[in-house]
């Protein structure tokens, strides 16, 4: 189940970043590079705020990649950092192979016009012009023709279904549609990159789901990648391929949302996933038991015979199955194996979730 | 215990520090006064050379076509008011001086604006001395503009100047702080050059702030251009100093009332102008 990841397949590699706020930032970003202090000892020693503390990622080709954390978690600026709206303290980012620290002011421009879209939770539109001008900014600033730029903006705007409202202003505009503006207005410049700042956060539960799941259509159809900066775990889930937990400026866990949910990596995430329902993210291949446990269990019971299924099924496919089944087990087979058999029990645990006491005992 | 020791006189300082400026740089001084004077004369003699009724139709027309109908008709008015009560020519020496004295006052004001909205430190230093040249009375600048350039319409320009950068200068740094943070960013995240951050997002931004600015700078402007008829500044100023020394009441009010149609004409004409490349729906 491991992706693959080769140096090709790294859009954007960030690592052991920093960024210290303060007056005292350089002597405190010293003391973390020679002596290794904490958070704490920063803040105490230098009066300094850690936004961000040694923090590495990577985002692969066609990847969408959460970050979740709380309000003050250092999401935002960690986002801002791919892009160089703010300049890490330590640490690099490369973005397709270059590390973006050396570039210089116009390749820096050339590099957030072609590469690296953002998408804002403020959505910053322009309340002076129109819709289509707005969508169109981004290669209006590079000094492309307004024929040709007003053409791709449209094209734009119709991928997000707002091609016959491209003559109004945005204060005309629902915030549902003034945020697929701001889309429009980032896929026009075809970037490869896509950082997404909370963009959704201040809609209506309805309108978000609905552009949660346009984001994520449109992003694979054309080939994306994005970095989605968000405070909700039910979002993050519904969107990325891998998640990133943040807390207090550190990456607390990287992984998918099965794994985040089944292997939280300490308390704080474990309370998170908590009260997420575990139905369609965990898969049978983290509820099932060896064929030679259920054997030794139910040596009555013949294997063979059992109802099969993947190991990717979901618990919701898993309990339809069981229901048909006239066993009370479903076998799982890879490759024409079967790797290992899910019984009711071990359905049960899947949706419950391990206890803090026995993830501590494992 | 005698006070008259501490007594503060920045004057005895002031005095031979203008004198020395002008013993010393007459050269600078009068390059600077025949620059004015011969920006002024044209300007009053491109206004003055056609019949009036020609200037007021080509203002109205030219008002209606680059704004709206309503500010041609505030053109008609005002104008044919100036017309009428017989002021014509002090009317137009008026406007000359006030647009001359705005347009450099707000080339100066505009950019040093812009520069202490970007640096902190220079708005901070700024403010005391803002503080000061909006708080001393506008007669006190024409001491050392008349000390430097004599009487007569060089230093009433030159302290109208100085006179109308305060509000514009506070009004450009106060517009551009307000303008959306978030605009700006993503001015920078989409890799639009400082220049066009400046051009399509900052300046439209800034925009309402900035008229309520240069509204401000005219109508003070206007106001010290009145006074400087104390001075030799001709226009509307003398005619008003003229009513005011001969108890005329007549001619005081007619140029007072000029005064103000003057007013109105210059701020509804620049609003106008810079209202209406912003197509928004009300």
């Amino acid at each position: 189940m491991e992706m693959k990841i080769s140096d090709n397949d790294v859009l954007l590699d960030c690592r052991n970043i920093w960024k210290i706020f303060g007056a005292r930032a350089p002597a405190a970003v010293k003391a973390v590079s020679e002596r290794g202090l904490s958070k704490k000892q920063v803040l105490q020693e230098f009066d300094c705020v850690v936004g961000v503390a040694d923090a590495s990622l990577q985002l692969c080709r066609g990847e969408i990649f959460c970050v979740m954390g709380l309000s003050g978690s250092g999401k935002s600026t960690l986002v801002r950092l791919f892009n160089r709206l703010i300049e890490p303290s330590l640490g690099t980012v490369t973005v397709k192979g270059r590390e973006i620290s050396g570039l210089n002011a116009a390749e820096l421009r050339d590099m957030r016009a072609r590469t690296i879209g953002m998408v804002f939770q403020s959505v910053a539109l322009l309340p002076h012009r129109t819709v289509l001008e707005n969508a169109a900014f981004g290669l209006e600033v590079r000094g492309i023709a307004k024929e040709k730029r007003n053409q791709i903006a449209l094209a734009a705007l119709e991928k997000v279904g707002l091609s016959d409202w491209t003559a109004r202003y945005p204060s005309e505009l629902s915030g549902g549609m003034q945020q697929r503006v701001g889309l429009a207005r980032a896929f026009a410049s075809d970037p490869e990159i896509i950082l997404m700042d909370e963009p959704f956060s201040a809609l209506d539960p309805l309108i978000r789901k609905q552009l949660q799941d346009e984001f994520r259509q449109l992003t694979k159809s054309l080939g994306k990648s994005s970095v989605f900066i968000t405070h909700d775990l039910d979002e993050a889930i519904r969107i990325g391929d891998r998640i990133a937990i943040m807390k207090d400026g550190v990456i607390v866990q990287v992984g998918t949302a099965e794994e985040i949910v089944t292997k939280p990596a300490d308390d704080y995430v474990a309370d998170f996933v908590a009260g997420i329902s575990r139905i369609h993210l965990v898969k049978a291949h983290s509820v099932m038991k060896p064929v030679a446990e259920f054997r030794a269990e139910q040596p009555n019971c013949d294997v063979d015979a059992l109802l099969r299924t993947t190991p990717d099924a979901d618990i919701g496919e898993l309990i339809d199955l069981t229901m048909r089944s006239d066993s009370d087990a479903v076998a799982v087979v890879h490759d024409g194996k079967i790797v290992g058999v899910v019984t009711i029990r071990g359905l049960l645990r899947g949706v419950a979730g391990t206890p803090a006491e026995a993830r501590a005992a494992a | 215990m005698n006070f008259e020791m501490f007594r503060f006189s920045p004057g005895a300082y002031l005095a031979p520090a203008v004198d020395w400026l002008n013993a010393n740089f007459h050269p600078v001084f009068d390059a600077i006064a025949k620059t004015v004077e011969s920006v002024l004369v044209s300007f009053e003699s491109a206004l003055l050379f056609p019949p009036a009724y020609v200037v007021i139709l080509a203002a109205a027309l030219a008002a209606g076509y680059f704004t709206t109908v309503r500010v041609a008709l505030v053109v008609l008015v005002s104008l044919g008011f100036c017309l009428l009560a017989g002021l014509w020519t002090a009317c137009m020496q008026t406007v000359a001086l006030v647009v001359v004295a705005v347009f450099v006052s707000v080339l100066i004001a505009f950019p040093l604006g812009v520069l202490a909205s970007r640096h902190k430190r220079l708005e901070v230093g700024l403010r005391p001395i803002l503080d000061v040249m909006q708080t001393v009375p506008p007669w006190v600048y024409l001491i050392p503009a008349v000390m430097v350039f004599s009487l007569g319409r060089v230093p009433a320009t030159i302290a109208t100047i100085v006179y109308g950068i305060p509000p514009m200068l506070r009004l450009t740094t106060l517009a551009f702080n307000q303008v959306p943070k978030p605009l700006v960013e993503m001015g920078q995240a989409i890799g639009a050059p400082t220049r066009s951050i400046l051009f399509k997002i900052e300046i439209p931004s800034a925009m309402p702030t900035l008229i309520v600015g240069l509204n401000q700078c005219i109508l003070l402007s206007l106001a010290m251009v009145v006074l400087a008829g104390l001075v030799g500044g001709g226009g509307l100023g003398a005619e008003v100093t003229r009513g005011l020394t001969r108890m005329e009441m007549g001619l005081g009010l007619r140029a007072g009332l000029s005064i103000v149609a003057v007013a109105i004409l210059l701020d509804r004409v620049s609003k106008g102008a810079l209202q209406t490349r912003r197509r928004r729906p009300s």
